[in-house]
Parts: C-alpha cells; structure tokens; sequence
C-alpha cells in the first residue's frame, strides 16, 4: 500500500531535494489517512471506537512532533512537556467558555482559543526557557519534569469566576466571593466544565498539517541547521559564531506554542478539563517521549506514526479486558528492543543490504 | 515545638526518599541509565514481604531475606533480558524501556494480587521513643539508621573493594574498562543486583512507615527518589542520601507553613533554583566538557 | 525504513492480538471480560422466555490507581445482573453486563463510551468516578441514552441533561448533611479538615461542608490540603489541624489515604474525634486493616454491611459467596452498583423496554419511568428520583465500634 501512494508523489517530485520529497511523502501518508478514514466515518462504517480515537490520535501526533523539535532536533530531553499542552488547554478553553454565549462565529471563536492557547504557551516556553537551557542532560529534564509539575499544581489551585463585577481570582473557592448568579468557570481541581465541542477530525488534520509544515520547514531552514549544530557540537557551533541562546530559545518556544495548539484541540474534545498526573502531568510527558524515541529521534514521520499507533494500542486491546495494559507493556519493551536491540540492528543491516543488492541486480 | 515535630516528620519522609534514591543513584552512576523501574522493584518487594510476613506468617526477618533474593533475582533478570540487548543503544532507548518495565511490573502486580490497597504489617520490633513531648516511630528510626548504614557501606565498597573499583572503571569508560580484563556485563549485572536489593529494603522500610500497599504503590516516591537522586547530585551516594533528607523536610516545611496545596510546587521550586544556581546537584561532581 | 518496519511489525502484533481475542470469544459477547470472575453467562438450565439481550455497559478504572473503586462497581453489577439472569432475566429477556477500563481518566472514558456503543450497550452503568462522567454525560445526552452513575457524585456528573442519573448522594448533598450531623449533634464547634485537592469529589464536599459549617455556626480553624502525588505523608497537615485546635477533623477524602492518616495520627497520640464521607466506606475491609486505627470514626454511607434489613443481608451473602476471597470489595461502591442494576430492572419493567427498542428511545422511556419507580435496596429503602437525577435518599450516619461499623 505505501508504495502505491508514493509513486505518484515520486514522480511528480523528482526534481525536488531529497529533504523536500520526504517531507512531501509524509503529508502524503497523513493525508491518504485523513481521506480514508474521512470516508469511513461518513460512510458510517467506521466502529465509534475508533472514531473517537481520531482526535486524540490528531493531538498526540502533534504533542510527539513538537516534542521531537526539542528532543530530536534540539538534543535535550524534557519531560514536562505536557506542562505546555496544559497551558494552552486552559487558557484556550478558559476563553471559549467566557465567550460561549456573547460569540456567535463558532469556527471563530475556536480559531481565536487556539491562537490564544499558542500565545500562552510560547510565553510559558520563554519565560521556562530562560532557565531551562541553562542546564545539561538529565538536570536539565529533571527540571523541565519540576516546571511541568508547577503548572499542573498551580491551575489546581486556581479558581476564577465571573458576576456582573468582573471577574474574581482566588486560590481559595470559598474566598472567590461571587454575587448571586455569578458562575464559576475554573474550579480548582473540578477544572473548567462545558467547553464548547468544537474539535473534530478535519479540524485535528488541519493542525497536523500544519504542524508538519512548520516543523519539516523549520529543520531545513537556517535556524533549523542551526539548532541541529547546536545538537550535534554545542561548542563547534559556539565558536562558529551559532548564538546558542537565540537558537535553543527559539526551538523551545515553537515547540511550547505547538504544544499550547494541541492541548487547545484537546480541551475542545471533552467536555471536563482537569488536570492530573495522567493528562498533564509527568506521565503524559513521558508518553509523549515513548513517541518520539519510538519514533525515531529527529525523524518527524516516525514521531506521526508512533504517536498513531501507540495512542491506539490500548484501546485496540481493549478485546483482552484486564490484561490490555499487560499486553501494551510488553508490546512497548519488544518494540523497543526490536528498534534499537543490537543483535536485531546488525539483522536489520544485513536484510536492508541484501534487499538493496537484490535490488541493483534486478535492475 | 510545632517547628520540631513538623521538622521531624520531614526528616522521617525524607529518609525513605533517601533510601530509594541510594539505589537510583547507584544504578545511574555505575550504569548511566536512569532505571525508571526502581520504583516498581520496591512495590515488588513489598509484596513479597508482604505475602511472606502477612499471608505465610513468616518472620519478619526472614520475609525481608527472602524479598532480597527475590528482587535481586528479578533485577538481574529485568537487566538481562530488557536492558543488556540495548547496551550499544542511545540512552533513551533504555530510558524508554525501563518505561515499559515499569508498566509490566505494575500490571503484573495488579493481576496477581488485584487492586485493593492492603494494608502492610510493620517489620521494624523497635519501640517508638518519645523526647520531650515528641515522639519518634521505630519505624523512622530504623530507616535512618539503615539509610546510613547502607550509605556507608556502599561507599566503602565501591571505594575500597577490588569490585567496587572495577565498578568505578565502567563507570568512567567501559570500553577502556572491557581492554584492562574488566568484565563490563558481569559489573552492570552486579550494579543492578545491588540496586534491588536496596529496593526490596526500601519496599519494606518504606510499607513499615506507610502502611498502604497496591500495584501502584511504588510510582510516585521512585519519582520523588529520582528527583532526590538529582537534587543532591545524580551518581554522587552522600548526595542521594543529603538529597532525599532535605527534599523531605522541604516538603513538610512548605505543607507545614506555606500551602499544603501547593507544597509539590513549592519543592520543584526550591529543586529548580538549586540545579540554576550549582547545576549538578548538591554534591554533584562538575562536569568538564571535552571538545 | 525504520519506520516500515515499526509499522510492520506492530500491525502483526496487533493483528495476532486481535485474532487471539477474537478466538477466545463466543459469538454472544460474555458480558465479562475478567476470566476470575465467574462468568454471568446464563447457566444452561436457565431460559428466558424471549430471544434477545438487554446490553448494560459500565465505565470505571479497572487499572491505575483508582482501580479499587472500579472493581468494586463492577462486581457489585455483576452480581445484580447474575441475580437478575438467575430469576429469568428483565422483562423475559437475557441481560449483559460489560465493563469497559477508563483509567479514571475523562478522554480514556469516552473511547470506552464508543466502545461499549459499538457492543451495543444500550444503558449506560456508569462511570464510577466523578471527572470522567461529566465527560461521558455529555455524550449520552447527545445519543440520549439513559446514563445511571452508581458513584460519580460531583454536581455536574449528571447536570448534562435529563437521560442522567445517580444513585450515590451528591457532594453538597453530603457536605451539607454532615455539616448539620456535626453542628445538630454538638459532635465539636471547632472543626478541621483534611482534603484531596487533586481529586473533584473530596473538594466538592469540602466547598459544601465549609460554606454549611459557616451557616450552622462551626468554625473552621484549619483547611489543610494534599496532592495525588503526595498522598502518603500527612504528618505536616495533622500537625496543623492539631495547633490549630480542632476537636473535628473531617477526612474529604477515599479511605486508602485515609488509612495512612490514621495511623499517623496514632503514631503522633492526636486523637480528635474523625469524620467522613462516603469515600470512608470499605476502609475495614482493607486486607489486613488494624481495626483499632478506625476505632470512633465516623462516616457518612448509605450502606451498612451489617444492617439487619432483608435487602442488605441477601445482598451481603451473595456477594461473599459469589467472590469468597474479595470480601474487601464489599463496600459502598458494589452497593451503588448493586442498586442501580436493580433500579434499572424496575424501570424496563415500567417502561416495557425490549433490546429492540433503540437507544434514544429508551433512553425517552426509561428516564420517564426511573422517575416513576420506588426502589428498596441496600443503599436506601423507597429510593426515588427527581427529574434532575438526584435519588431521594439521606446519608446515614456510621460509627466504627469495636472494630464493626453500625449505625450512629
């Protein structure tokens, strides 16, 4: 099946860069998905099992992609990204449920949430930034897994709410102090209820999407293959004149603003928001992280691909009942070992020779 | 007094912390890998004693015997089979399989022993002492004094013994280590066998002064010990030991006088502005970098 | 090519699954999906006077940490439905009950929604906790499928619409009525409380009970708080309740941290007099629990595993014989489940409800007659609902005596 999508794109870019064909490859694939699985569900034959895995499949891509930029192309390892995807979570669904009633332009509105979650984020990702990169190797993740801990603690204890007064922030629900007919629209730990449910699939696609454009365009760009010097010899770079800084800052910010994008996308799916260790916390950070590594370090498709299957895997287990989880873990340290295991490696090597020189002797 | 008795109790939660963050620091120094699993060996351990001790009936001493040998039987295995093929490969790839061991290790646990919290019957005989109107548990004070025995003792070992030495070798370079006759797998085995067997005694210490035992029992202190691990300088044995005591007692500080809703903020605050301002822990070593 | 070979190699996997979870299925869907618990299928010298099978499904935490609560809801449901089977089944049809993992987590709770939808559920059981099941309520009432949380007790659990019910109390419900306990019975004037402040139902209650304890004239002298992540060391909160004078102290909280407060509270000698939600209950059936801990504590249940009423002690006998080495999930969570089995036989009874009739009819005809019933089972006798879904029952007081709970 995959070559079948990739001949025509291969002629039609055959005088395109390497780089450029397999970017253009890769928004094939998820676009050939985007239509089928369009279809499908349109047709009615898609199981709603699965239809509900298409947004959240379209937002755990886009969290590996963007975390790709930093791990992959970046070289640090975080694991608070999750931290960004909750900024950008709250803030977009904050905005939505305040304008609910006063917007009427749907698709607006969801549009100015998620151009508001970006912002938040990217703020979120400077002002962490900063300080962050300062740091090395496993200090480093260990302080991006203390950042993402903050944010997750502080919005559970955040509780806005809004009368004919204003609004009243407090850390305290009983010191909010509505007037008579107020509403709380953040809770504290019951979080933000009600959020217009806006995303869907098409609108999960465009993003993707988009973040493959602006990331693929990113890492062939100046300040891509500057990023990546910075990777490959931090003090190589530096003494060429790379301002490790800017460049590091500036992969980081992208990188939050697609995160605050996607966590935008997945409070428009549900209709509770709250924050926990599962969602925003340190174990979605290292979720997201099993998709890139599992991915590939750097390689955007295997990141798509990674994050697809793996947000699957346990809803496609869900046959086997209680022992889907079991299944799912041993399924995540074979592939592991498979990928990466040397004995498989040198087999890997030995098969992709003799496919490659049995290849040559056809043609 | 309040000062004293919350001090205390920062210092008791401190000293588990302490406890498993010797045996994170220890696989992390020797084998450069951060075992993301430790914390779910120490859930089995507590399960073994637990099953030995409770269900079995055995003596409290021998059912933490046997939760040694049997966590360091599973370490090795765990190290053989999942780590050992990822030897050559980058680190994350065997960050990411400890991931996946972790998650193995908790499912397994919830099917066998299902997923109602048991409650842990204490090991530790000692007598709780009381001084001028504050009481100390047995249970706090013997996981301080094995916190520092074990301290101790592995500090002498990995010092003074021809074991030790060759442990340091890996550590510093493993190919070098492999041409001076070092058998590099048989040390990263023997690391991970004492690392389990570190755990398994946290396990029981750790359920002896938190009585609440389930599949997932293990998680949320590995991450804590592994924050401890880094505070005090990942790969440094004091520092782990230095590490865990303060990120307790700065726990309990903050829930005590500050914002009990807010004291896990407050603790990654305090670790992010120590790693800004000494980048490698508290008694981390500096790190030069080569070009 | 790494890539390809990810994606080959995981679509065997998946398939090889697939095929071997197929194989093992009968072509019925058996409503359970856990191999040690016995199967509720239809014994073979039970028959049901008309073809066909009424899908109950059920959403709650099979794994992960809150997965207690779940199991707990599950078996509770099972034994209702194999109870219900054993007697020739609703309205002469089979019933199916399915029980679909959510982790506890709200987007995990909507996949296992769709999921159970494609099995055909028609009536949702569901889900246990509270956060999921705003999530999931929004979803029923979109389908407009009849939704009967047996615990899910956060207000907005069940204000998506009107197919949604409850059986527990609500949290104001409960925060007010203990309030009141506390303050009617001059039980202390100086309370303190101890909350979950990472979880919605324990501070739900604690919002009612502080803005009812203000109302009735109690002071709250300390509001202390703890996280998910730090959910074993309470010392530094009992220290603060304790200086600040607290005769009370009111645990908003499940009864596994509570039972580490507990001890620490005997370790420290503080010993005021401790209260709590329903959430409490199930904490002496803790495997190896030392009673003595829970001695003089209070809590809100609408269940009494000792009650003497006929209801309950059917119920309590069946389900240790059903699951003799479960007895620790015998508590206010299976009871819930239990009933709401059961007001869910009493309503397709009244509403004449078949496999056939669809979803959103149902859904219609249930939510009428669930209105109309009055159920008498082991969480409350003559339980009836309002058309807000709220069930018209009050929180009993329990005490914990000599290691035994009755009632206060």
């Amino acid at each position: 099946m995959a070559k079948k999508i990739n001949s025509p794109l291969e002629k039609k870019s055959a005088g395109l860069r390497p780089v450029t064909k397999k970017n253009l490859v890769t928004l094939g694939i998820v676009t050939v998905f985007y239509v089928l699985f369009q279809t499908l569900s349109s047709l009615g034959v898609l199981k709603n099992a699965y239809q509900s895995l298409l947004v959240p499949i379209c937002y755990s891509v886009i969290m590996a992609v963007s975390l790709n930029l930093v791990v992959g192309v970046l070289g640090e390892l975080s694991i608070g990204h999750a931290g960004f995807m909750c900024v950008g979570a709250y803030c977009g669904a904050f905005f939505s449920v305040v304008t609910k009633n006063s917007f009427e332009i749907g698709w607006l509105r969801f549009l100015i949430a998620m151009i508001i979650g970006a912002v938040a984020a990217a703020i979120a990702g400077f002002l962490i930034g900063i300080p962050v990169l300062r740091l090395k190797g496993d200090y480093l993740a260990i302080v991006t897994l203390a950042f993402g801990e903050i944010i997750k603690s502080v919005v559970n204890v955040l509780y806005i709410g809004r009368d004919d007064a204003g609004f009243h922030i407090a850390m305290d629900s009983a010191k909010v102090g509505l007037q008579e007919g107020g509403v709380m629209i953040l809770n504290g730990p019951q979080g933000i209820t009600g959020t217009p449910r806006n995303s869907n699939f098409t609108v999960g696609f465009i993003l993707v999407m988009l973040t493959l454009i602006i990331v693929t365009n990113l890492m062939d760009s100046r300040t891509g293959r500057a990023v990546m010097s910075l990777r490959d010899n931090r003090i190589a770079a530096e003494s060429i004149g790379v301002n490790v800084t800017k460049y590091k800052l500036t992969a980081f910010v992208i990188s939050a603003a697609i995160a605050g994008v996607a966590g935008v996308l997945y409070a428009h799916n549900l209709n509770a928001l709250t924050a926990n260790t599962n969602n925003f916390g340190y174990n979605m950070s290292i979720m997201i992280l099993v998709y890139v590594v599992l991915g590939g370090l750097g390689s955007i498709r295997g990141s798509v691909i990674a994050a697809a299957l793996l947000y699957s895997l346990p809803e496609i287990f869900r046959g086997v009942g209680q022992y889907r989880m079991l299944l799912y873990a041993i399924v995540l340290i074979v592939m592991m070992i498979v990928n990466n295991g040397a004995f498989f490696v040198q087999y890997k090597e030995k098969l992709k020779h003799r496919i490659r020189g049995g290849r040559k002797e056809a043609a | 007094m309040k000062f004293l008795s919350q001090l205390i109790s920062g210092i008791s939660l401190g000293s588990i912390y302490a406890l498993i963050a010797l045996g994170y620091t220890m696989v992390y120094g020797i084998a450069k890998m951060l075992n993301f699993a430790h914390g779910d060996v120490i859930m089995v351990g507590a399960f073994v004693v637990y099953t030995a001790c409770v269900k079995g009936g055995m003596n409290p001493v021998l059912g933490v015997l046997l939760a040694i040998v049997f966590c360091t039987v599973l370490g090795v295995c765990i190290e053989r089979l999942a780590y050992k093929p990822l030897r050559q490969a980058a680190s994350l790839a065997v960050l990411i399989t400890a991931i996946g061991v972790s998650y193995l290790l908790q499912n397994l646990a919830l099917l066998i022993f299902k997923s109602d919290t048991k409650q842990f019957s204490s090991v530790v005989m000692i007598k709780p002492v009381t001084v001028a109107g504050l009481t100390v548990s047995g249970e706090i004070i013997a996981t301080i004094i094995v916190s520092v025995v074990i301290m101790v003792a592995l500090t002498l070992f990995v010092n003074k013994t021809k074991p030790g030495k060759a442990m340091r070798a890996v550590s510093e370079d493993k190919g070098a280590a492999q041409l001076m006759g070092i058998n590099v797998n048989g040390i990263i085995s023997l690391t991970f066998a004492i690392g389990s067997a570190l755990a398994a005694i946290a396990g029981a210490l750790m359920c002896s002064t938190y009585p609440a035992l389930s599949p997932y029992t293990g998680a949320m202190p590995g991450i804590k010990a592994f924050v401890a691990a880094v505070f005090g300088g990942i790969g440094s044995i004091p520092g782990a030991m230095v590490g865990g005591v303060l990120l307790g007692v700065i726990e309990n500080l903050s829930k005590g006088y500050i914002s009990s809703q807010l004291s896990d903020a407050i603790v990654f605050a305090v670790l992010i502005l120590v790693l800004l301002i000494k980048p490698t822990g508290i008694m981390g070593k500096k790190m030069t970098e080569k070009v | 090519m790494k890539v390809k070979q990810i994606l080959a190699l995981v679509l065997a996997l998946v398939m090889c699954f697939a095929l071997a979870s197929c194989g093992e299925k009968k072509p019925t869907d058996t409503p359970s999906d856990t191999p040690d618990v016995t199967e509720d299928a239809p014994q073979g010298d039970v028959s049901f006077e008309k073809e066909g099978v009424i899908k109950l499904g059920g959403i709650g935490p099979i794994t992960g940490d809150l997965a207690q609560y779940g199991v707990a809801v599950q078996l509770g449901a099972e034994l209702a439905v194999a109870e219900i089977n054993a007697a020739g089944g609703i309205n002469g049809y089979e019933v199916a009950f399915k029980m679909e993992d959510d982790t506890g987590a709200a987007d995990i709770a909507v996949n296992a929604y769709n999921a159970l939808k494609d099995w055909g559920m028609q009536t949702l059981v569901g889900t246990v906790t509270s956060t999921p099941c705003v999530a999931v309520s929004a979803e029923a009432v979109n389908d407009n499928m009849l939704l009967l949380t047996p615990s899910g007790s956060s207000i907005d659990a069940i204000s998506a619409g009107d197919t949604c019910f409850r059986v527990c109390f609500s949290d104001d419900n409960q925060g007010i009525v203990a309030a009141d306990y506390i303050a009617d019975k001059g039980l202390a004037t100086k309370v303190g409380v101890i909350f979950n402040s990472s979880d919605s139902y324990s501070t739900g209650i604690k919002d009612n009970l502080v803005a009812e304890a203000a109302k009735k004239g109690l002071e709250i002298v300390a509001t202390e708080a703890f996280t998910n992540d730090n959910a074993t060391d309470f010392s530094a909160q009992l220290n603060n309740v304790k200086d600040a004078g607290a005769e009370l102290v009111f645990l908003s909280m499940y009864y596994t941290p509570a039972s580490l407060l507990l001890k620490q509270a005997k370790d420290m000698g503080y010993a005021p007099i401790f209260f709590g939600p329903d959430g409490m209950d199930g904490i002496l059936g803790m495997e190896n629990f030392d009673t003595s801990l829970a001695e003089g504590l209070r809590y809100l249940t609408p269940f009494l595993e000792n009650a003497t009423d006929d209801a309950t002690v059917k119920f309590v006998e069946s389900f240790k014989a059903k699951y003799p080495d479960r007895a620790s999930y015998l508590n206010q969570f299976a009871a819930d489940a239990y009933d709401a089995i059961y007001a869910l036989k009493a309503a397709y009874e009244l509403a004449d409800v078949t496999p056939e009739t669809s979803v959103s009819d149902a859904g219609n005809l249930l939510k009428d007659a669930l209105t109309k019933v009055s159920v008498d089972g082991v969480t409350g006798t003559a339980m009836v609902w309002s058309a807000d879904g709220e069930p018209q029952k009050q929180p009993r007081v329990a005490i914990i005596n000599n290691g035994v709970v009755e009632a206060a």
